[in-house]
């Protein structure tokens, strides 16, 4: 039995239970399939489903990642003497966060219900959001320049983090 | 750069050839990758020759250069992971059972075997609804920065090559893809509705509904396979020593058959601390954006990019509105001198008139009203007690009353209430407000404020109650 159990392993690439567990959310999720097909949205609910997914991991990761390394090419080429790239790349991520969080009060999407449910508009949002990151990046930009002295007056190095 | 530890790739136990006049690498530096020499499954020759298929620009020494990716990083935020979504999903389950699934109010009504257990949610504390709601979507929202740095640190896994090397890994590529899948259509769906943005298509209520027992299907699994891993993992380092850790002084982890660190690792921009710090912060800047919805008072004006965190002016009436009166197409002649209050039970009908109502025993509670959107607004509601209406109508002792709105057209415009809702001493037909009448969009002539009741269940513009005790 035991030798049995080994040589399956081998074969599959994983022990017996890895095969249960995994069998056992595909049946759930198989049973959650059969309970939404006869509704009229599934084939919408599938497409959000992996467009979550494919956006992700095809769309989002690649360009902030891309954009990273641009931000670090360029901070290869304009070394100075405090390191500013963490200067930009926290309020870009702060600012990008929020606008990715909220963006449906942003750019104005959903208005009419959102009208029916608080008597307003979203006319705010995106001024509020624009002095938000204006905020962010100056405050990192102060703190760059804290940086930037104290490594002048007391001869501090160019690593903090 | 003195990166001496070039690549020795997958040579077995040749030595590192002799560099000249520079003196030869230590052993341990002696870079070979684990990961490209885990074994194959059955069939072996078909996994190799799809390892040999590698497509031009899928080469993991030049994609993934971050030194931070490992597994300590990934286990960390994983241990985050592990015990906040478990608390989010919980309270999203909760908040259906609050909905009262028995009288068919809860959304989905129909959901198979996938019911949960049912039971009388309770009226006290009556903040309790405030609390599930406020955890559900604020812990929900705090965590988006946690799940993308989770992500983030795992990506290298999604384009590495061959993409399965066993039948094993091909079902656990396929599981994981119920998990990042219904985590990130959980977010996706839940950050639309809180601002009430249904681009999607779909009710929102089912498809969240049913995405989270996707989810729920995908995180056991992968809980139960890799919580060995990430704890080993975890015990690799000790979180204080990571915190003391300068960028400077940061090292990429040993190189392991997880394949998550990277082979050749550029210098690193920020430290692991710097990195946890950068997440942390964002969590931070979602939660104070974000809190103030839930606890009110001055606190909701930090929460500047939602709906509810907007002042409706000043003035007892100036609190949130789910659904103004005019979205509800209520027609004023309908509130005015000729409205009634019907109550309804087997013993027959009585109607009575807003003055009525007024001359009767009013209570005043001091009661939050909590959306499942997660949002709170805490005021004092004057009027008569459900309880003495229940009286007025011969049912001392309901089982439950369903109460109906004037309105026709909403989701919402009748709700059932279970005994203990309808005999608890502070819930109200409420009349009043603050002191003044209700306003048109807060549900004049009446309606009903029950404690840690769901808010669309506090039925406004209350047409008629009917009280049963079967």
């Amino acid at each position: 039995m035991r030798v049995l159990l080994r040589r399956f392993s081998r074969a599959y690439g994983a022990a017996p239970y890895q095969l249960l567990l995994v069998l056992g959310a595909f049946a759930l999720t198989a049973y959650v399939v059969v309970l939404l097909v006869p509704g009229p949205s599934f084939t919408r609910m599938l497409v959000w489903f992996l467009g979550a997914v494919v956006l992700h991991d095809l769309v989002l990761f690649p360009v902030y990642a891309g954009a990273d390394r641009l931000l670090r090419a360029g901070a290869r080429r304009g070394r100075t003497a405090v390191g500013w790239i963490n200067h930009v790349r926290v309020p870009v991520l702060g600012s990008a966060l929020l606008l990715l969080v909220f963006l449906p009060g942003i750019i104005e999407q959903g208005e009419f219900t959102y009208y029916a449910a608080t008597g307003q508009t979203q006319q705010p949002f995106l001024g509020r959001w624009l002095l938000l990151t204006a905020a962010m990046f100056a405050l990192s930009a102060l703190w760059y320049l804290v940086r930037v002295m104290r490594s002048r007056y007391l001869g501090v190095g160019r690593d903090g983090n | 750069m003195f990166q001496l530890d070039v690549t020795y790739r997958a040579v077995g136990s040749s030595p590192p050839p002799e560099l000249g006049s520079i003196r030869p690498a230590p052993r341990e530096e002696t870079r070979r990758d684990p990961w490209e020499e885990l074994p194959f499954g059955s069939p072996a020759g078909a996994w190799r020759s799809l390892a040999r298929l590698r497509p031009a620009g899928v080469h993991r020494n030049r994609m993934w250069r971050s030194p931070l990716r490992g597994p300590w990083l990934t286990s960390m935020l994983g241990a985050v992971l592990l015990v906040t979504l478990p608390l989010v999903t919980i309270t999203g389950l909760l908040s259906y059972i609050a909905y009262g699934p028995r009288f068919g109010q809860a959304f989905p009504r129909e959901v198979g075997w996938l019911r949960l257990p049912d039971f009388d949610w309770p009226t006290s504390p009556a903040w309790l609804y405030v609390l599930n709601q406020g955890t559900h979507v604020i812990l929900g929202l705090v965590l988006i920065p946690v799940v993308l740095a989770k992500l983030w640190s795992v990506v290298p896994k999604l384009f590495e090559w061959p993409p399965a090397r066993s039948p094993a890994k091909v079902l656990e590529r396929l599981a994981l893809l119920l998990l990042v899948g219904g985590v990130l259509f959980e977010i996706v769906t839940g950050v639309l509705n809180i601002q009430y943005d249904y681009v999607f298509g779909f009710s929102f209520y089912t498809a969240h509904y049913y995405g989270a027992w996707v989810f729920i299907a995908g995180f056991v699994v992968h809980v139960a396979l890799k919580i060995p891993r990430m704890l080993a993992a975890l015990r690799s380092r000790s979180p204080r020593s990571v915190l003391r850790t300068t960028r400077a002084e940061t090292r990429p982890e040993p190189l392991d058959s997880t394949g998550l660190v990277a082979a050749e690792p550029a210098a690193p921009t920020m430290s692991r601390r710097g990195a946890l710090g950068l997440v942390g912060a964002g969590s931070l800047l979602l939660g104070v954006l974000s809190i103030g919805q839930v606890v009110g008072g001055p606190a909701r004006r930090v929460a500047l990019l939602l709906p509810r965190g907007r002042s409706y002016g000043s003035g007892p009436n100036d609190f949130q509105v789910n659904r103004t009166a005019e979205a509800a197409r209520i027609d004023p002649a309908d509130t005015g001198e000729s409205w009634r209050l019907v109550l309804r039970s087997r013993n027959g009908t009585t109607r009575f008139s807003r003055g009525e109502l007024l001359g009767m025993p009013q209570h005043t509670a001091t009661l939050p009203i909590a959306c499942v959107e997660g949002w709170a607004t805490t005021q004092r509601w004057s009027g008569v007690r459900l309880r003495e209406l229940a009286v007025l109508a011969g049912i001392p002792d309901p089982t439950w009353a369903r109460v109906s709105s004037i309105e026709t057209v909403g989701a919402f415009r009748a709700a059932t209430l279970q005994s203990n809702q309808v005999l608890d001493p502070d819930a109200l037909l409420a009349l009043r407000v603050n002191d003044v009448d209700l306003a048109m969009d807060h549900g004049y002539p009446a309606r009903v404020i029950v404690p840690a009741l769901p808010g669309v269940h506090n039925t406004k513009w209350v047409r008629d109650i009917e009280f049963g005790s079967d």
